[in-house]
């Protein structure tokens, strides 16, 4: 029965330890999803094997010591060793050997990393709180909250920030940098295959730093070209006698166009581009899906979703009915 | 100097000269009892223990903080915490652990045991290490006050602007003030200290016979004084933008926010090791004692010690690696970061080699301090990790990081403070801890902490950020964060277990000198010491001195205990001459250091039946009153309550000043223990 019992127990835990190896995690590094993060990971997988035999040694040789060298009622007193030099020496040169080569290939891979890569898609990203805005301007795009971005090419990010400093992070493509104020600095993105991949603000940036979330959408490249196209384009009319229409009106009356630029409707640079917001697939830092009821629940009281967020309506309270109108009009937005 | 004094017949109510103004404002006297006593006491022992009780509050404090957060972050989505008030927290649990629990800690064993270790009757600047006390207390407590004024600091405890400049609020201002608050405390303990170990170690103790503990503190102490004011700057240049709207930080008139990363981070780092020398010295005292047999490598072990010191400062950068310095740059902290693990790693083997071949037993103090081999180990090879700036990039700022250095502070510090609170214990206060209750806390702790931060590496790896309220619950994160907030009410019931056993524990026993059969000067002397610790200045002569005196070795170099510990033959009744110098043509003499310069204690008799006379420096009001000023001037200033401000600026000066003119030793003051037998106990005052 006891047995049972310690064998149940065991694996009960190696079942939980797998599960959580297992469990799918969007914003794991240890999966690189494109060259830039394997590169990384490449990188540190001989790391985390050397630690982990050092580790092993360490912690093998405390356990053999407390064992071997317990007190016994027979064992004499220990003799006075005072040191070894020749201990002393090796157990000095040989880390030392071993990170230096480990900072050989470290060092490698930081000036590699900070090339330029050819034939890249040029993108400004600008840290807001708590939001990420995206400007591609060769392309004469701007969005925000997902970068798209085409398969198998560079996306050669500008980084900065409109405020406080945010540190942009999509792991599964690369490691994170800074978007500082008052500085630029870069860094660029590979994804291998289309999807979608996750991160977030990695740099305390205020009350809401865990709702400034990311998301990098890789397409084929004829499906990003189009994405371009459209969003090109101008802003689309709602049709006259719509709620989408009715929507519209409401937009500039409860003061909306302050903060948001519809192209040829308003020009606000506070908040996001809603030109063709009905595109994304997120919004309000992409901790929301972009559906009705979620765009009711912020519209509704945008702070209670996303505590010091920069977002207050102008002409708040809104009515329910207003709020349904503005989501048609919104969802127009194409 | 001698001073004349009307006759005293009774030495308990010394008799008030003629112009001391009201009883109240008298100068308290080497017998004053109760809360009075401690509040002006300059007794380096008592202050050790002030520290030591404050900072464990302390540390429940930010316990308590940090289980709040593990409820928060339990689960997915959670409401437990608001958004604000979880990052007041996560503020506030870092600064707390870190300036209000380790440092002090750290400080009160040092102020306790270092003049004890080096044959010293006290610091060299009594009612500076008092004042260091109050000051440590009172900024403690006016950072806390925020909670109860508009909120507690909230921009994290590293305060990176511009978030930090345009905060609104005075949340931020109170962080900034605290922590000059502290940053004066520090730097008068480490001027203290450093004096006192260089000017006042017994005959015979050169610095490379010193105890370990006393090395690597000195180490931290240097590393003190020139780091904190590195932030006090870096602080000012903050509070001034906040308050007078200067543009130190303000991007908008061309200021670079990383000024401050720069700033900070150049103190930030070598603090760390300001947090982990003075554990590694106790370590190194620590395991010789239970192996019974010398710490391995000394030199080498003080030369790492330095080296790390050094090291340290050249490092800071890489706290920065994600923030665009450049592949230059970058490479270069890089390599540095690497290096500084040699020093480190050296010490992890000196530590294993000194078990080896020892006869090892393992009370709860070895226990920690084997702990802390292991768990530090654990944060130095992550460490190690985070030096490998590609793969850094991926790690910094994530739960990954939190892993690291909280393997290092609680698995490495932590550990190794409670391994001194165990060892120590018994010297401190005359008893014994409960051996089955200690192991209960180390086997509780121990586990409770890996199940708490283990799981912190795994949550990083898989991208969960740092400083995040919440965390939504397609993540991946949910299970392994459950386990860690389980975890982190298994420490709590841990550090339960260690209150228990002082409660516990609280009847005086015998336990002698020397319990442990330990190597060092303190197990020399009752337990809990008196005033003076030392009736005779110990003569010095080896490392280990205390266990050179009990024993001696063998051909094989094994133990053999002396029949007589060397330094008892004189109390057997031998006669030794009355010092010479009546006169007291002393030489430089730092106060506290009550000796006729021959080492010989002044008048003193050797009969056992009688005490010494031996004369301590006197209690002061003075290091209170003048630290109450500092708080004073911060709220002044916060408020812009400008005469506020200058009120407290001019009552600490007026402080300081009575407290110049005020003599070390009061004239009229007794000798601190036993009658006046030689007819003249009148003293000269050393200047």
């Amino acid at each position: 029965m006891r047995r049972n019992c310690r064998l149940a127990a065991l694996s009960a835990t190696l079942f939980l330890f797998l599960a959580g190896c297992a469990e799918d995690a969007p914003q794991d590094f240890l999966k690189p999803q494109g060259p830039v993060a394997r590169q990384i990971d490449k990188l540190m997988d001989p790391v985390f094997i050397v630690a982990g035999v050092v580790f092993l040694l360490v912690q093998g040789l405390i356990l053999v010591a407390v064992i071997k060298f317990r007190s016994k009622p027979e064992s004499p007193e220990p003799e006075q060793i005072h040191g070894n030099t020749r201990l002393e020496v090796g157990w000095t040169l040989a880390p030392a050997l071993i990170l230096l080569a480990v900072a050989v290939p470290t060092i490698a891979t930081i000036f590699d990393l900070a090339q330029k890569p050819e034939n890249a898609v040029n993108v400004t990203v600008i840290g807001h709180q708590f939001w990420w805005e995206y400007r591609y301007d060769d392309l004469g795009v701007v969005t925000a909250n997902e970068l798209r971005m085409p398969v198998g090419r560079p996306v050669e990010l500008t980084l900065n920030s409109d405020d406080v400093i945010h540190s942009y992070w999509i792991p599964a493509l690369a490691g994170k940098m800074d978007v500082v104020p008052g500085r630029s600095n870069r860094m660029h993105l590979i994804a291998d295959a289309p999807g979608d991949y996750l991160g977030q603000c990695s740099e305390f940036c205020g009350e809401s730093h865990a709702n400034m979330r990311a998301k990098a959408i890789a397409m084929a490249p004829r499906d990003f070209d189009a994405w371009v196209a459209g969003q090109r384009a101008g802003a689309v009319t709602a049709a006259p006698g719509t709620p989408a229409e009715e929507g519209s009106t409401l937009f500039a009356q409860k003061g909306c166009g302050g903060c948001h630029t519809v192209a040829g409707v308003s020009e606000g640079v506070l908040g996001p581009d809603l030109t063709h917001f009905a595109t994304r697939t997120t919004f309000a830092g992409s901790i929301f899906a972009n559906n009705d009821a979620n765009l009711r629940t912020w519209l509704r009281d945008p702070q209670a979703a996303k505590p010091g967020n920069k977002m207050i309506i102008p002409g708040a309270p809104l009515t329910p009915d207003e709020i349904t109108k503005l989501i048609a009009y919104l969802n127009s937005l194409r | 100097m001698a001073i004349v004094t009307p006759e005293r017949p009774d030495a308990l109510a010394p008799e008030q000269p003629l112009n001391v103004p009201a009883r109240f404002l008298r100068r308290p006297t080497g017998y004053t009892p109760g809360l009075w006593g401690w509040m002006t006491t300059v007794d380096h022992k008592k202050i050790g223990i002030m520290y030591s009780v404050t900072a464990f509050v302390f540390f429940l404090i930010g316990g308590l903080e940090a289980l709040l957060l593990r409820i928060q972050l339990g689960g997915p989505d959670q409401t437990f915490l608001r958004a604000d008030t979880y990052n007041q927290l996560f503020t506030m649990h870092g600064t707390t652990m870190i300036f209000l629990v380790i440092m002090p800690l750290s400080a009160g064993l040092a102020n306790y045991l270092l003049p004890l270790m080096i044959g010293a009757r006290d610091v060299a600047f009594p009612r500076i290490n008092a004042f260091g006390f109050w000051v440590f207390l009172l900024g403690g407590l006016f950072m806390y006050s925020s909670f109860f004024l508009g909120g507690a600091p909230n921009g994290g405890w590293f305060g990176y602007v511009p978030l930090t400049r345009n905060m609104p609020g005075h949340n931020i201002d109170y962080w900034v003030f605290g922590l000059q608050i502290l940053g004066i405390a520090s730097l008068s303990g480490a001027v203290n200290l450093i004096v006192t170990v260089i000017n006042m170690r017994a005959p015979g103790m050169s610095l490379m016979r010193m105890p370990i503990f006393v090395w690597m503190s000195l180490v931290a102490q240097f590393l003190l004084l020139f780091a904190i004011p590195v932030i006090t700057v870096a602080l000012f240049l903050l509070s001034f933008d906040r308050l007078f709207s200067t543009n130190f930080f303000n991007v908008a008139a061309g200021s670079d926010p990383l000024l401050w990363q720069h700033l900070f981070w150049m103190f930030g780092h070598p603090e760390v090791y300001i947090l982990i020398l003075p554990a590694m010295g106790i370590v190194s005292e620590v395991l010789p004692v239970f192996s019974r047999k010398p710490l391995f490598g000394y030199q080498v072990m003080v030369f790492s010690g330095i080296a790390i010191g050094f090291m340290g400062w050249g490092v800071w950068a890489h706290h920065m690696f994600a923030t665009g310095l450049g592949p230059v740059a970058v490479s270069a902290f890089s390599a540095s970061t690497m290096f500084i693990a040699v020093p480190t790693g050296v010490k992890i083997f000196n530590w294993i080699s000194t078990l080896w071949k020892g006869k090892l037993t393992f009370p709860t103090p070895m226990l920690f301090a084997i702990g802390f081999v292991a768990m530090f180990t654990i944060g130095g090879l992550s460490g190690v990790t985070h030096g490998v700036v590609p793969g850094d990039t991926q790690q910094t700022d994530t739960y990954y990081i939190v892993a690291h250095f909280h393997y290092v502070l609680f698995g490495g510090s932590m550990f190794g403070l409670f391994a001194g609170a165990y060892y120590w214990y018994p010297k401190f206060a005359g008893r014994m801890l409960d051996e089955r209750l200690g192991k209960i806390h180390f086997w509780l702790m121990f586990i409770g902490f890996n199940m708490t931060f283990g799981p912190f590496h795994i949550l990083g790896l898989q991208g969960m950020p740092r400083r995040v309220y919440t965390y939504p619950e397609d993540m991946g994160w949910d299970m392994w964060n459950m386990v860690s907030t389980i975890g982190s009410f298994i420490i709590a019931l841990s550090i339960l277990t260690f209150i228990i056993n002082i409660i516990k524990n609280r009847k005086p026993q015998e336990v002698g000198d020397d319990p442990w059969d330990a190597r060092t000067l303190e197990w020399s002397i009752p337990s809990p010491p008196p005033e003076y610790n030392f009736k005779e200045v110990p003569l010095v002569t080896s490392r280990d001195e205390l266990w050179h005196r009990k024993y001696t070795e063998d051909e094989d170099g094994r133990s053999v205990r002396r029949e007589v510990t060397l330094g008892q033959e004189k109390m057997a009744g031998t006669e030794v001459e009355p010092s010479p110098a009546e006169g007291h043509e002393a030489p430089d003499h730092m106060e506290g250091d009550h000796t006729d310069g021959e080492g010989h204690p002044d008048g003193e008799s050797h009969d056992e039946e009688q005490e010494p006379h031996i004369h301590m420096p006197s209690p002061s009001y003075w290091p209170l009153v003048s630290a109450l000023f500092l708080p004073v001037i911060s709220y002044g200033m916060i408020y812009k309550t400008w005469a506020v401000a200058i009120l407290g600026g001019v009552g600490i000066f007026g402080s300081l000043y009575a407290w110049a003119l005020e003599p070390a030793t009061a004239p009229e003051d007794t000798p601190v223990h036993g009658p006046d037998t030689s007819g003249d106990d009148l003293e000269a005052v050393p200047v």
